[in-house]
């Protein structure tokens, strides 16, 4: 695409725009976990659909990068090609499904199973970046809370899990503390993804375009997920391996098959799933 | 834990009475609405140990001065002198929001009329106790549970009820579960408003029984707001009689109550009930 012909700005957004969301990321990345407003834009797609995860890949993106979009682990789904199809228009970036060789990679709900490296970024859709939200709906005793590091509360809301089901039943959404300092929500992502933001060497960026927030982790940066000392912390995933590629250790979907109620768990990172196909790797006779 | 909080309590006001100094002065204390007084130019001192009881009418600016007096309201003048564990005076006005609100859930406990406005009424027995536990760094869920237990135990809730919500409970056992809330850090100082407000008497001979009991065993300093002469009398050392926003008379609370010097106080003491 040359200049002439561009309809669009480079990546859709304009440069002021662009400008203002990476001086909140800068600010983001110096206050791992600290939710940094932003002046949130309109963008041809409903809010919950990752506006604030488009936002920041608009903001992040050159025209070298190679960009991956996956949703919940899948880059076949409509958001994911939606969203890969969109950039591919207004900023003529190369896409890919693969995990390697992506250079950004904006994600709805899940961390790829591939290691990531310290030349990619991540790119987080977040529907509510406040974690105490549900425990203290005003914004700005949260604020004050955040400031003061005031999180007793918290742990009160697991105490409750563990005094009434006998262990912390978030599934997705676990809490962890930054850098040993702020409370941060992970987004959506199940909390078998939790360890994978412990000191990964990538740069993880969270976008909330209806709530107008960015926060990050800066690469290596320490990320406990919070627990009790007699109830540890632990990543879970269905106990059985996946259907297709036999993969143990990777997260699994539920996929129900017939009407009869059959069902089969696959892997839900399509792409970590096809490798292992491709290399050869298939599930053991049921 | 029953044993070591207690031991602890009394180690702590052995230590703060050889201090000899009071663990609260204030003076000059001021609170205006307006052109209206809340409170005006209230001064006392409270010593380790000493449970000072405020007396006075509805709107003789008691509640106002204890709001003050906790940090929930900033007075217009006036001092607050708060001794802290090192044995340092501290201003109270001045102490930084971050230490005050750690203060507030270590060192000073604060005890509502309404068990509604001072528990969380979604959470149950057990976190309402906990929660104070774990905002001061508590991380192991059995030892948080246990002392949950234990305090529900004190305050004779029976260990049964602890994952139970408040709301299943009784109001005279709602208050006593506030109470528990407050008591679980051990704190130096608790305010009281109206502890014993809006429980049919029977229930408020056995809250009051608990609450002198505690305070002797722990060694609590303790201001306890009332307009009943009955409760003040039971619990307090000292009495304050407010009337408009100012203090009438002070004195030792039979002292008070059996001679009183003020026209007020005179009113006051001879309008209660006597069966």
């Amino acid at each position: 695409m040359t200049p002439d012909d561009a309809d669009y700005t480079f990546a859709y957004l304009d440069e002021a725009t662009k400008r203002m969301i990476r001086r909140a990321v800068l600010k983001a990345v110096a206050i791992p976990g600290y939710q940094t407003p932003f002046a949130s834009r309109e963008m041809p797609m409903p809010y919950g659909w990752g506006t604030g995860g488009v936002q920041l890949t608009a903001a992040c993106l050159t025209p070298d990068d190679v960009l991956k979009v996956i949703d919940q682990g899948a880059d076949d789904t409509t958001n994911a090609v939606s969203i890969r199809a969109f950039f591919a228009k207004v900023a003529g970036v190369a896409t890919t499904e693969s995990t390697r060789e992506a250079t950004i990679i904006q994600t709805r709900h899940r961390i790829p199973e591939t290691p990531l490296t310290e030349d990619q970024i991540m790119v987080f859709q977040v529907p509510i970046p406040e974690p105490l939200r549900f425990l203290e709906p005003r914004e700005t005793e949260t604020r004050r809370m955040h400031a003061l590091a005031d999180y007793g509360l918290m742990q009160v809301r697991l105490y409750e899990d563990v005094a009434r089901h006998g262990a912390v039943t978030l599934a997705y959404a676990y809490p962890v503390r930054v850098a040993g300092r702020y409370v941060m929500d992970p987004s959506p992502i199940p909390r078998f993804d939790n360890p994978k933001l412990d000191r990964s060497p990538a740069l993880m960026l969270f976008g909330a375009g209806r709530e107008q927030r960015i926060y990050a982790l800066p690469p290596w940066t320490r990320v406990e997920s919070l627990d009790f000392e007699d109830h540890p912390f632990e990543a879970s995933k269905p106990d059985r391996p996946c259907a297709l590629c036999g993969a143990e250790d990777s997260y699994l979907d539920e996929v129900i098959v017939d009407d009869a109620g059959g069902r089969m768990f696959v892997c839900s990172d399509t792409d970590h799933c096809a490798n292992r196909r491709a290399a050869g790797a298939q599930a053991s006779a049921p | 834990m029953t044993v070591s909080t207690a031991e602890m309590a009394q180690a702590r006001v052995r230590a703060d009475a050889e201090a000899r100094a009071p663990l609260l002065e204030v003076a000059g204390l001021t609170r205006r609405y307006g052109a209206r007084i809340g409170c005006a130019d209230i001064g006392f001192d409270l010593w380790p140990g000493e449970v000072l009881g405020v007396v006075g009418e509805s709107g003789s600016g008691k509640s106002t001065l204890l709001a003050c007096l906790a940090g929930h309201l900033a007075p217009d003048a006036g001092r607050v002198l708060w001794r802290d564990r090192d044995g340092r005076a501290r201003d109270v006005l001045a102490i930084p929001e971050p230490e005050r609100r750690l203060l507030a859930r270590t060192d000073w406990a604060f005890v509502r009329q309404n068990p509604r406005d001072g528990l969380r009424m979604g959470v149950s027995a057990g976190g309402n106790i906990g929660e104070r536990l774990m905002a001061g760094g508590a991380r192991h869920y059995g030892r948080i549970r246990g002392a949950a237990a234990d305090w529900l135990a004190r305050v004779e809730i029976d260990a049964g009820r602890i994952d139970d919500t408040p709301r299943a409970f009784s109001g005279g056992m709602q208050q006593r579960l506030q109470i528990a809330r407050n008591l679980v850090s051990g704190p130096r100082l608790v305010l009281m408003d109206e502890p014993t407000g809006g429980l049919d008497v029977s229930v408020q001979a056995r809250l009051l029984d608990l609450l002198r009991g505690l305070v002797r065993e722990m060694g609590l300093s303790a201001i306890v707001v009332t307009h009943d002469l009955a409760v003040a009398r039971l619990l307090a050392h000292r009495l304050m009689v407010m009337k408009d926003g100012r203090v009438v008379e002070t004195g030792l609370t039979d002292q008070v109550l059996d001679d009183p010097q003020h026209a007020y106080t005179q009113l006051l003491v001879s309008s209660a009930l006597r069966l």
